[in-house]
């Protein structure tokens, strides 16, 4: 393939808008955790201290649940795209499975941190942790959200795909894949890092 | 869904769990070198790299126009040496 051919084929999946916002919100993460190795470095001992507390095989199930969920969207977007409107439908209701797993383990997670009195004003590593994976887990149900709008559209029951609905699929594919990059940096940066 | 699963994507899939199980374990295996932070770089190294073919292969960018490419390249390149360097020599340093 000769490079102009390539480039003649090279195409953004979804809308602009979408990807403006996902662009807009890696550069906003890519500052949090910035500031959060700043700040680890004034208090390295509170840090190092506070991250045993964490579960680590929690964070470790998190990270695996949402890297198999968005494998699975791949796979519904790439079976949508070929109009197996049959086989894309239950990847894509796997994938919302995962997300809700996700947000279940998350739950689990805080609720044990509270009972063990674990709390955002506990310390600096914990205002990091809860405040982080909190606004994560926004993006988590914004993302099912997007997920359940696009699995309710009308041609998943007329079993047929459009240009229009291919795009709306792209999109929504695209921020929930963002909520899984974002993720992989936040269990390495707080579970692991020390 | 067999065409599928032979997908590029699966394997891609594949190779971000098999990392992740490696860099959980490798905290727990590099302890020895804590004093260098030897498993928090090889951690934060890996982590960026998945982000590289989540970026590429998950939110296809690779065949995404240049400029879109060029800015999931940047980022993952510059905030990736950012917290790795600055965490393994403690560029920021505690404020005295």
């Amino acid at each position: 393939m000769t490079s102009s051919t390539r480039a003649d084929v090279r195409r953004l999946p979804g809308e602009e808008g979408v990807w403006l916002f996902i662009f807009g919100d890696m550069l906003v993460f890519g500052l949090f955790f910035v500031t959060y190795v700043y700040y680890r470095s004034q208090q390295v001992a509170l840090y190092d201290e506070s991250q045993l507390r964490l579960s680590q095989g929690m964070g470790l199930m998190n990270t695996l649940i949402l890297l198999t969920s968005s494998w699975l969207l791949a796979l519904s977007l790439r079976a949508f795209r070929r109009s197996s409107v049959v086989l894309a439908r239950p990847l894509l209701v796997a994938t919302v499975v995962f997300g809700c797993a996700f947000v279940v383990c998350k739950g689990v997670e805080w609720s044990d941190k509270i009972t063990h009195g674990i709390t955002v004003m506990s310390n600096e590593f914990f205002m990091f942790y809860f405040m982080f994976t909190g606004i994560h887990l926004i993006h988590v149900l914004i993302g099912l959200g997007v997920l359940g709008f696009v699995l309710t559209r009308p041609n998943w029951l007329q079993r047929s795909t459009s240009d229009q609905a291919v795009s709306t699929f792209e999109s929504g594919a695209a921020f929930w894949h963002l909520v899984d990059l974002l993720w992989v940096v936040l269990f390495a940066l707080i579970y692991l890092m020390r | 869904m067999r065409v599928l699963l032979k997908s590029r994507v699966t394997v891609i899939w594949l190779c971000l769990i098999v990392a992740t199980v490696l860099s959980w374990e490798s905290v727990e295996d590099l302890h020895w070198v804590h004093e260098l932070r030897l498993g928090g770089v090889v951690v934060m190294a890996i982590a960026f790299l998945k982000t590289r073919f989540v970026m590429l292969d998950f939110m296809e960018l690779r065949e995404a126009p240049v400029i879109m490419r060029l800015f999931a390249e940047c980022w993952w390149i510059l905030v990736g040496l950012l917290v790795t360097i600055s965490f393994w020599t403690g560029l920021f340093g505690p404020v005295v």
